[in-house]
């Protein structure tokens, strides 16, 4: 008996977050993968099932197209240079300077600030300029430095304009990476360091052999973080630019938005919805197998 | 103590009662929630002169002012849907008359008919068939327009074309030559704001009325005429070299950010709704003048806002007296003063509107109509949201049969609904 209700209770805690988790979420998600199906493309609901159609159409479409290629550019971007700046800054922060504390929390702040925020002063900050203001933000702090050959469209140039949204993106979550980063480099033992110094190696053999290494952990963990951030990105965007001349800004999200609650095509919104998370999934699973390796 | 206060609200109830009685037995109360995206300039003036007309009327009608911010309306349209699908309509709201209220609205059976308040109103009378046409469904009125815009308006900078010795174009070799006179004096010919992606499907409405004239233009959305037709290919071609003497920094200003060049004697023309007659006001830019977009003359390419009435709305009665508001005499002269438009109805004496706005409502009388597209009255959502993403991407990569293949695939996919 006694034995019954240990075996019980905590199941009797655990249900109700099964259940709402379950209905919430995975309930809504297989919803939203059955509109997929569907010929809802009206303000009406139309639950005739249609199969791949929706998908067929959606690969087809233009806009589509670019915001896939978008999302790669910007992922691609996005992640190496938070890695890359976030272990630049933690391996900086971690050479017992003073007042480290400050720098700290300096570089995490930008991460605090909600993406509409940032986005806003982004989009002040690259405004290409105009005939009445001529150049300002960023464009005027390169002509007043004399470097007028870097002066150009920003977001507003099709050519560039994903790339812009990402630095906005990089200046947010680089911060947090180093956060990532500073926690491994101080989660490595003293002793390890000391005995490949004493055994002969100089600082760039310790980062390369002992460091990297033990590092690499924290990188995973950090490149499907931003990973998903990336793929589900949508607020920065539609604060700082909207989709762009010829949808150069444009993400499947925004897409996700326009075409579900502009053009009323809700079925074709829910296979956005579906591709969204197959890709994110792309990257979790992987994850979420190690992890479970590790575990057992 | 406590029984003082008690007695004394005894009394005070009392008298409330006493005073609200006769009140509550003529007129209205309780609530009344108008969603509408009106929350800027003109626009927000427009909607306080209405709510003003309301509140004297019906003072013990609680206002709701539920307005959702963002151009075009696209924000507010989302929310509208999300309440209207999940069975709690607002009162009422605010959509294009045409095709966006046809089609999302009407036929799938989410408002009520309005032709009882038509006939007791008699606005049947006093609106004109153009719109009668495109708030009606199987013989039943179904939303109440407040104001009229045009869509086909060429604006140009008047001191540019005395010095030049130009004449408004009428037609699209005119057009071209005027736009190359300029060029060679350094001034920007035709100007465009592209940013909010919606302004180039605008200018290419006209280009396409001007280059099939109205029928054949209205055909191209009843599926009369195919989108195939050479003249089609021909508007795509000359809306390629209209974006040749653009501004080149089109895609980050807005229609009123570019709309600066005009201000600055810096740039010649541009096509844009009327609701630049109301923007040019605002900034006190008086230089100004106006013609039909080339080879329109005649033709009138209408838009209009309107307030439908949801079935299962709470408050019947009191959005019953709004909308009455809404297509009254006062209403619509008070709405449109401010938001610089004109009203719905013709009966309404305009004289103390701007010049523009008079020229607009002679042509708003004798011109063939036309519905705009871009603003809702030709086709349906899912339509207009298709062909201004065509238009959007062709600015920027001018591919006339990759852009017109695109025009035939989103018009084969719609007629067949």
């Amino acid at each position: 008996m006694r034995l019954k209700r240990d075996k019980l209770m905590p199941i009797l805690f655990i249900m109700p977050s099964v259940i709402t988790v379950g209905v919430f979420v995975y309930g809504f998600i297989s919803w939203t993968g059955f509109i997929s199906f569907t010929k809802w493309n009206d303000v009406l609901p139309n639950y005739t099932l249609i199969g791949f159609e929706n998908y067929r159409k959606l690969f087809a479409n233009m806009r589509f197209q670019i915001d896939l290629r978008n999302t790669l550019v910007f992922t691609v971007i996005f992640v190496i240079s938070c890695l890359l700046i976030g272990l630049l800054l933690a391996i900086f922060l971690d050479q017992k300077i003073k007042s480290e504390g400050i720098f700290r929390n300096l570089f995490l702040l930008p991460m605090a600030i909600s993406f509409v925020v940032s986005g806003v002063i982004w989009r002040w900050l690259f405004n290409p300029g105009s005939i009445q203001l001529g150049n300002i933000g960023v464009n005027q702090l390169f002509e007043k430095l004399g470097l007028n050959f870097l002066t150009c469209g920003w977001y507003t140039d099709p050519k560039i304009g994903i790339i812009a949204v990402a630095i906005a993106a990089i200046w947010q979550f680089s911060g947090y990476t180093m956060a990532l980063y500073l926690a491994g480099l101080r989660g490595i033992p003293i002793e390890l360091r000391e005995a490949s110094a004493i055994d002969g190696a100089d600082k760039w053999q310790i980062f390369y052999y002992i460091i990297f290494p033990l590092l690499r952990p924290i990188t995973f963990g950090a490149i499907i973080i931003l990973g998903h951030i990336s793929l589900k990105i949508f607020d920065l965007v539609v604060a700082m630019t909207g989709s762009g001349p010829a949808f150069s800004c444009d993400v499947p999200a925004l897409f996700m938005y326009d075409t579900t609650f502009r053009g009323n095509h809700f079925a074709q919104g829910a296979s956005i919805a579906i591709i969204l998370l197959l890709l994110i999934s792309l990257l979790i699973i992987p994850y979420l197998i190690s992890t479970f390796r590790k575990e057992a | 103590m406590l029984r003082k206060l008690l007695t004394a609200l005894v009394l005070v109830s009392m008298v409330a009662v006493f005073f609200a009685l006769p009140v509550l037995a003529e007129s209205l109360s309780g609530k009344v929630e108008v969603n509408s995206w009106w929350t800027a300039g003109g626009e927000a003036e427009g909607l306080n002169a209405l709510i003003k007309i309301y509140e004297s009327k019906y003072p013990d009608v609680e206002f709701i002012n539920a307005t959702v911010a963002g151009g075009a309306g696209t924000n507010a349209k989302a929310v509208f849907k999300t309440r209207m699908l999940g069975g709690d309509p607002p009162d009422t709201f605010q959509v294009h008359a045409g095709h966006e209220l046809i089609d999302t609205w009407v036929v799938p059976g989410y408002v009520q008919p309005l032709t009882d308040l038509y006939k007791s109103e008699g606005w049947t009378n006093s609106m004109p068939q153009g719109v009668l046409d495109i708030v009606s469904y199987q013989g039943d009125y179904w939303s109440v327009p407040v104001n009229i815009h045009r869509s086909n308006v060429l604006w140009f900078n008047k001191t540019i074309f005395t010095k030049y010795e130009i004449t408004p174009p009428s037609n699209f070799d005119q057009f071209f030559e005027v736009c190359d006179k300029l060029k060679a004096k350094g001034i920007v010919p035709f100007v465009m704001g592209t940013k909010e992606g919606w302004e180039a499907g605008h200018v290419f409405e006209s280009v396409l009325l001007g280059k099939l004239g109205a029928d054949d233009y209205k055909g191209l959305w009843t599926g009369e005429v195919k989108w195939s037709d050479p003249r089609v290919t021909d508007a795509l071609e000359t809306f390629a070299k209209i974006a040749s003497y653009l501004n080149t920094d089109h895609s980050a200003l807005t229609w009123d950010e570019a709309g600066q060049y005009l201000l600055k004697d810096k740039g010649a023309m541009m096509i844009m709704g009327d609701w630049t007659n109301g923007w040019f006001m605002s900034v006190g830019f008086e230089d100004y003048g106006w013609a039909p977009s080339p080879n329109t003359a005649g033709i009138f390419l209408a838009l209009s806002d309107s307030f439908a009435l949801p079935k299962g709305c709470k408050n019947q009665e009191n959005v019953v007296a709004w909308l009455k508001v809404l297509g009254s005499k006062e209403g619509q002269y008070g709405f449109n003063k401010a938001k610089g438009s004109i009203p719905a109805r013709t009966d309404v004496d305009i004289s103390d509107y701007n010049d523009y706005l008079k020229s607009a409502a002679k042509d708003w009388q004798k011109d063939a109509i036309s519905p705009s597209v871009v603003h809702g009255a030709a086709a349906s959502e899912g339509w207009s949201t298709e062909y201004k993403d065509i238009i959007s991407l062709f600015v920027s990569k001018p591919d006339v049969s990759y852009a017109q293949k695109a025009l035939i695939t989103a018009a084969e996919e719609y007629l067949k609904k």
